[in-house]
């Protein structure tokens, strides 16, 4: 926390760092595979930093963030469906749709709080998951394939893996930074302030619930895009894409990488997935391995690998009287 | 008229077989304040261990009784192991840890029964119809359903309103240092009230189980509809849960079975037969809007908490 040089600072900026060279690395090591995953780690890392935002910042334990990544990603895949490949339509579609939906449920599920909030916030994620399954138009429980891209203006093509990996990582890095002048902006100490207390923060005078229905508003749109960039991503949207346990998924990335740390939602979800892919490597029954796992670090690590680290790092600095 | 008898019971033996699933989850939540995702693979282990000890002991009741009392123990044991740490943390904290519950159990499941479901078959004297109304027949096992939870829920409320455990129960969920003050061994209490908990839903999972297959992941979509229930009856009332999964129930059950037909007079014969399982989910969810718009703390909310 002194300084600009911490040993947190250090890591997240050597994370940052190899995941913008990670291309490099796959053309020489001739492993196309690995920019796959990545891609996929990047656009999950996304959703995860917009689930921070009201998790880790305000306090929102909100267990249907998937339903945004589903909505985003039926909207590019009904536009194209219906024949429309225009990013400039789909993209903007899809915002408008999450944020539409996030202050749907949102204005509702803020009337509650503790329990009832994470539980209405799943029903209503599995409402829209039900939706989606019953549409026949977009194919329903079978999913909708999508055969072209967004389209965007012409060096821009998204079919082309490096580019679209870039994008994914531009758009990961816009998140974060937005996230980051979020939080420290006067909104976003209201926010905070009505995590540690909300009675004090309205006694105030602030009215907290629009505050917070607004940044619910925000990390859902964000998730929303997460979503459009999958739909790109795997070329297929499908219920499945916004089923419960992937919420539980992105909570998951969110506390294994570090509550209410800007970065720590990316650490969280490289750390996850990428252990769901070893793991998976070495049995098929990985997930008997990973559940253990889960249940060790919300036992024993609350602070999440940011924790660690800057715990390590605060170690090993001299102890600085404030 | 004899379909809407029929399928007004089917949706009280549903909601009754919520009711035994909500009421562990309510149980658990209003003592020990703890959310527990980990529900669903309680039901599911308890129809793998019903199918399995059926075929084993060659007797349904028999295969039902050990079932039973091997969930109770799993239960027990997922609390000594796990749970008892989760006390006084954050309800985050809860959420994270049994959905990696969840994921062990699904994960050890497969390894041990593998991927496919099993099933367990009725026995012939459960098989039959039997009249109800002169005129109308219903199903021997479906009547037996309604028949042991009703009798279960009586048995709830007689144990935690009526008895010296239930007494200490509920002083348990009011003030838990107190009651350990006073020489009650809490820990062994909650452990207990877990292992309640934990059978009710194996005792759900396997009666349902001869209706649907035993599969993986079978405990994951009723859970969530367990969990709507204890939302809309209040969390931590079982009278609630009770009201709660009977209104479900109804309304899954006519809505899965009546709205085709309503919808069919707007729709195409092909959209409509679409969009209505879908739709009769989805009225499910817009109850539980509707409940929590009116009354944010569920239907009965338990007092002091």
């Amino acid at each position: 926390m002194t300084g600009r040089y911490t040993l947190r600072n250090l890591v997240a900026a050597a994370l940052l760092l190899a995941l913008a060279l990670l291309p490099v690395y796959v053309a020489l090591a001739q492993a196309p595979f690995l920019l796959t995953l990545f891609t996929r780690i990047l656009i999950l890392a996304m959703a995860a930093v917009s689930l921070n935002l009201i998790l880790g910042f305000g306090g929102m334990m909100s267990f249907g963030h998937a339903a945004y990544i589903g909505i985003g990603g039926y909207a590019v895949g009904m536009l194209a469906h219906e024949g429309v490949y225009s990013g400039f339509v789909q993209w903007p579609v899809a915002l408008a749709a999450s944020a539409l939906f996030a202050l749907v449920i949102g204005a509702l599920s803020l009337r509650t709080r503790g329990v009832y909030f994470i539980m209405i916030t799943l029903a209503f994620a599995q409402m829209a998951y039900y939706m989606v399954s019953g549409i026949a138009r977009y194919g329903g429980d079978d999913g909708l394939t999508i055969y072209k891209r967004s389209q965007f203006f012409e060096p821009l093509n998204l079919s082309n893996k490096v580019q679209f990996y870039y994008v994914c990582l531009a758009l990961l890095f816009g998140s974060i930074y937005l996230v980051w002048r979020i939080v420290n902006s006067r909104f976003g100490l209201v926010i905070q302030g009505a995590r540690s207390n909300e009675t004090r923060m309205r006694a105030i005078g602030f009215a907290t619930y629009s505050y917070k229905l607004t940044c619910f508003v925000i990390a859902g749109m964000m998730c929303g895009l997460a979503g459009a960039l999958l739909a790109n991503h795997t070329d297929f949207v499908s219920p499945a894409m916004m089923y419960w346990t992937r919420s539980g998924d992105l909570i998951i990335m969110v506390v294994l990488g570090g509550m209410g740390s800007v970065i720590g939602p990316v650490f969280g979800a490289v750390a996850l997935l990428v252990l769901e892919e070893a793991l998976s490597g070495i049995t098929e029954y990985w997930q008997i391995i990973l559940g253990p796992l889960l249940l060790l670090v919300v036992l024993f690590a609350r602070g999440g690998i940011d924790g660690l680290i800057a715990g390590i790092g605060a170690k090993a600095r001299p102890k600085v009287r404030s | 008229m004899t379909l809407l008898i029929e399928q007004c019971l089917n949706g009280l033996q549903f909601g009754l077989l919520l009711f035994l699933l909500a009421a562990g989850l309510t149980l658990v939540f209003g003592i020990m304040d703890l959310v527990n995702l980990a529900h669903g693979s309680l039901y599911m282990v308890g129809a793998y261990f019903a199918a399995t000890f059926a075929a084993f002991t060659g007797s349904f009741v028999f295969g039902a009784v050990l079932a039973l009392v091997a969930t109770l123990l799993v239960g027990m044991a997922v609390e000594v192991v796990v749970m008892r740490r989760l006390y006084g943390r954050d309800h985050l904290d809860h959420v994270l840890g049994t959905f990696g519950l969840i994921l062990f159990f699904d994960e050890a499941v497969r390894l041990i029964w593998g991927p496919e479901g099993l099933s367990l078959p009725l026995p012939s004297w459960l098989l039959t119809s039997v009249p109800i109304l002169p005129g109308v027949t219903y199903s021997a096992y479906r009547l037996a359903i309604i028949v042991v939870t009703l009798a279960v829920a009586v048995f709830l409320y007689v144990l935690v309103m009526r008895t010296r455990i239930g007494m200490l129960i509920r002083a348990g969920a009011s003030n838990r240092e107190m009651v350990g003050a006073l020489g009650v061994n809490i820990k062994l209490l909650f452990t207990l009230v877990f292992g309640l908990g934990a059978a009710l839903a194996g005792l759900a999972g396997l009666m349902q189980a001869p209706i649907l297959t035993v599969q993986i992941g079978m405990g994951e979509n009723i859970l969530i509809l367990a969990f709507v229930i204890t939302v809309i009856g209040g969390i931590g009332s079982i009278r609630g849960a009770l009201v709660a999964a009977i209104f479900v129930g109804f309304i899954d059950t006519l809505g899965r079975a009546f709205f085709p037909d309503l919808l069919r007079l707007v729709l195409s014969t092909d959209a409509a037969s679409t969009a209505a399982p879908a739709l009769s989910s989805m009225l499910i969810y817009l109850l539980m809007a509707l409940v929590l718009i009116v009354k944010p703390e569920g239907l009965f909310p338990a007092g002091g908490k």
